[in-house]
């Protein structure tokens, strides 16, 4: 009896030590090449970049979840993070295990299924980090096996997907001086871009691209041209007698600084797109440094403001469009640029669907940059119309009059979604919302504030409170008297809006569509809600009781559509009942 | 569901009252009329004084009664080498000047207001035009003659259907309460807007605003109940924009409106 269950035992091991040295001898399939990432649309189940695929719709062709059924949505399960702030990051979902970061600036590995956690993988970020508008993170970006984090203190970071163990981190920037990654990279073929954040401390912004296996720098291209290069001369020079430094932001009002090229801003903080055909990328930047104080840099300050499209190759610029020309208000053009197929004037067109943080509806033509349709799609009184190329008339307000839409714009970072099915773009926005914006002169210094502004929120009541920038509380004091939200639903081949679902506070929330027509949405009041995508019609709702500040997805496991949202520091996951 | 509400809503909208602004859920209301009180800083008197007060009894131990007591610095000349804009200047008083001897000082709301109001107006402010206020005559002012507690508490005592007292000296500056007292719509702050609600089956209720989304409100009626109603139950919601409270210019003299500011400056909480 013990003999034979020896010899079993022994059967058993020497059976154990073959199949893990066959297991060691033959590593397993590549989760994610790159045809998986261009044909992202026909694999619904999975979530595989930030904005879902390189067009960056935030749609998915998934359909179980209708305007019928959407009713019986009900919690699946919870992930809750350990650190509070706010938590604005995209999950990716890969074969039914969903990837997010979370503060500081973890990444999770967890059954999309469940929630259970297979691993986390701790970044340890140097007291010294220079983080401007939140330690925020907005996701990864997933090749092969291999993760791709940007950190606080700028670095890239890869990490075995398998494992949560780092394979390489290389840095990018330099901390110190107010340089940041919080955004989710983009993979492009063996390539993983990335933007740097810091516009408010006086940073030069670049978007960069490595190689995915060493880490190694492959081109960088600098949202500020430098000396000699196309654009330098929008960073127009300083009149002599108006160079002296400033000892008051009252006194010296001329102040004009000759470098301002040098720290001009142009940050790159939300992921760009990618169009296969064109072998273009597409990436919206930030503002022009000092944000608010415009007359120390005289000129149109490319390539703040703008997009451009970039050679996914070599990062050679093959075309820019600049959406405010020397800002005075940090209109960011930090938007997701949405690329979509529609027909314009009775002609196909391979567009790009943009709603800017300054007020306005725009669609260029993505080969080339042309401008096709510029129109508000809030109130906007800082220009009054367009040139035929798109360039605005900017009719700038009196001092202590206010400009619409105020600082934090008529919609901000938060990703819109296109849908195909529809023809609508979907923007989430703020209504009602004005600043009365002023300038001061500012001295660079490295790593220090260089926002040159002193602004007030517009409010009808002296001493009333405006809308918080960022975070809120549960309590909306500032009501309708300072602005409202509102999901914008426009037909993008004409700009006209179509409807509109209007919340009595503002919303940082994303949008998510799907082929079941059905829109998925949030906002500050914490509401997640389920939309006809057709008409805007209120179809579900859950209060999950804090602000909801990321992009929804969807995917699917084992048969089941989930749709994932963070309100809070909760990760809350739906299906269908 | 959500359809009709927003009609009837939308009907009821064009058949108020001018002094009312009623409307739908997540409707933003027409941009108010732009005040010239928008069209520059303004330092209100009775903040400058207030921080003329608290500038006399904190600053002049190093700064000197006229602004110079420190060797290179002329605070009377308005011009500052570490602050541009009143924010930059709330920012050192709150937080010092690192390497100094600029200590941070903890200072309320309403201070800090008059701190700024005064260093912007120091050059030109005349202590001999302003006559401050006694508090110790304002206590007997707001809980007598000026019949404050009828609406509003303070420190437990009065009554909940306006907003609560007890640290407005914190809360407002003390020119926003010398209008609050003479002018007090343009002092109303937008959540403490009354509200008048007709609900589906008719029940009426009034009461002040405490919080609102999309799809409920949240209020304090006039019995002092707190009430949270789902917005698809409501027939007629109205928000007021004008404030039930009387102005107190006709009915207090000059000197009783200055204790009573005097007075509401001293409720700093518990």
């Amino acid at each position: 009896m013990f003999r034979h269950e020896d010899t079993k035992t022994r059967s058993r091991v020497s059976l154990g030590v073959a199949l893990f040295v066959l297991a060691c001898a033959a590593p397993g399939a590549q989760q994610i090449s790159n045809d998986r990432l261009r044909d992202a649309s026909r694999e619904p189940q999975n979530w595989l970049s930030y904005s879902g695929g390189y067009f960056s719709q935030r749609y998915s062709a998934l359909t179980q979840i209708t305007p019928a059924n959407a009713k019986n949505l009900e919690l699946k399960w919870m992930y809750q993070a350990a650190v509070a702030g706010g938590w604005q990051t995209t999950p990716l979902v890969v074969d039914g295990v969903m990837y997010l970061t979370q503060r500081p600036n973890d990444v999770v590995a967890l059954d999309a299924k469940t929630g259970r956690v297979f691993w986390i993988y701790r970044y340890n970020i140097p007291g010294s980090t220079i983080v401007c508008c939140g330690a925020n993170n907005r996701g990864l970006a997933i090749l092969g096996d291999t993760l791709f984090l940007g950190t606080l203190d700028a670095h890239l970071v890869a990490i075995d997907a398998k494992s949560g163990k780092p394979i390489w981190n290389t840095q990018v920037a330099t901390a110190t001086s107010g340089y940041s990654l919080t955004l989710a990279p983009l993979v492009v073929k063996d390539k993983v871009i990335i933007g740097v954040g810091g516009g408010e401390y006086g940073i030069r912004g670049f978007i960069a691209a490595f190689d995915a296996k060493s880490g190694k720098e492959a081109w960088r291209f600098y949202t500020i041209p430098g000396p000699g290069e196309a654009g330098f001369d929008s960073w127009r020079p300083c009149p002599p007698q108006n160079q002296a430094a400033a000892t008051s932001g009252r006194d010296n009002a001329r102040f004009c600084d000759p470098d301002a090229w040098k720290h001009g801003g142009g940050s790159v903080w939300v992921t760009g797109s990618y169009d296969p055909a064109l072998n273009l990328t597409y990436w919206g930047v930030g503002n022009a440094g000092p944000d608010w104080n415009a007359e120390q840099r005289p000129g149109d300050n490319l390539y703040t403001d703008s997009v451009v499209a970039l050679d996914a190759d070599t990062g050679r610029l093959r075309w820019h469009y600049q959406f405010t020309p020397h800002d005075r208000y940090d209109y960011d053009s930090v938007q997701i640029p949405v690329l979509a197929d529609i027909t314009w004037r009775g002609t196909p067109v391979k567009a790009m669907v943009w709603a800017n943080r300054n007020g306005n509806f725009y669609v260029l033509e993505r080969e080339t940059g042309r401008f096709l349709i510029g129109k508000p799609f809030v109130k906007v009184n800082w220009m009054d119309k367009f040139d035929e190329h798109g360039r605005p008339n900017q009719t700038v307000q009196p001092p202590g009059m206010p400009t619409w839409p105020g600082n934090q714009g008529g919609t901000n970072w938060y990703s819109p979604s296109f849908s195909p099915r529809t023809g609508l773009f979907y923007i989430p926005s703020w209504e009602g919302y004005a600043t009365i914006f002023g300038g001061v002169d500012v001295q660079y210094q490295e790593g220090r504030n260089f926002g040159g502004g002193a602004n007030r929120s517009y409010v009808p009541v002296p001493g009333a409170p405006g809308v918080p920038g960022l975070r809120r509380g549960p309590i909306n004091n500032w009501t309708e008297a300072a602005a409202t939200g509102a999901v914008i639903a426009i037909d993008a081949a004409t700009g006209d809006q179509k409807w509109k679902f209007p919340m009595t506070d503002v919303t940082d929330s994303g949008i998510l569509t799907t082929a079941g027509d059905v829109l998925f949405t949030g906002g500050r009041e914490g509401y997640f809600q389920a939309l006809d995508a057709r008409t805007g019609t209120l179809l579900w709702k859950s209060n999950l009781g804090a602000q909801i500040s990321n992009g929804p997805i969807t995917y699917q496991v084992d048969g089941v559509q989930y749709v994932a949202t963070i309100s809070g520091l909760s990760l809350c996951v739906f299906g269908l009942r | 569901m959500r359809r009709h509400l927003l009609a009837a809503w939308t009907v009821l909208w064009a058949a108020a009252p001018s002094a009312a602004q009623t409307a739908p859920p997540g409707t933003p209301a027409a941009p108010p009329a732009i005040s010239t009180e928008f069209a520059r800083v303004e330092y209100a008197p009775a903040d400058i004084a207030y921080g003329a007060r608290i500038y006399d009894a904190q600053c002049t131990t190093c700064h000197g009664s006229n602004g110079d007591g420190v060797g290179g610095v002329d605070l009377r000349s308005g011009r500052f080498r570490n602050a541009a804009s009143d924010q930059d200047l709330v920012r050192i008083v709150t937080n010092g000047i690192t390497g100094t001897g600029m200590l941070g000082f903890k200072f309320d709301g309403a201070e800090v207001s008059g701190i700024v109001a005064y260093l912007r107006n120091m050059n030109t402010f005349d202590r001999g035009s302003v006559k401050p206020g006694d508090a110790a005559r304002g206590r007997p002012i707001v809980e007598g003659k000026g019949g404050c507690l009828r609406c509003h508490r303070i420190s437990g005592a009065g009554s909940r259907v306006a907003p609560d007292l007890t640290d407005v000296g914190s809360a407002r500056s003390a020119g926003s309460i010398q209008r609050s007292l003479t002018d007090p719509v343009s002092q109303m702050m937008p959540i403490n807007r009354p509200v008048h609600v007709v609900t589906r089956d008719g029940k009426v209720i009034n009461g002040r605003r405490l919080n609102e989304d999309t799809y409920t409100v949240q209020l304090i009626d006039e019995q002092e109940r707190l009430v949270s109603l789902a917005k698809t139950e409501i027939r007629e919601f109205t928000i007021l924009s004008t404030s039930p409270m009387p102005s107190f210019s006709n009915t207090l003299t000059a000197d009783e409106l200055a204790d009573v500011v005097a007075y509401l400056l001293t409720l700093k909480g518990r």
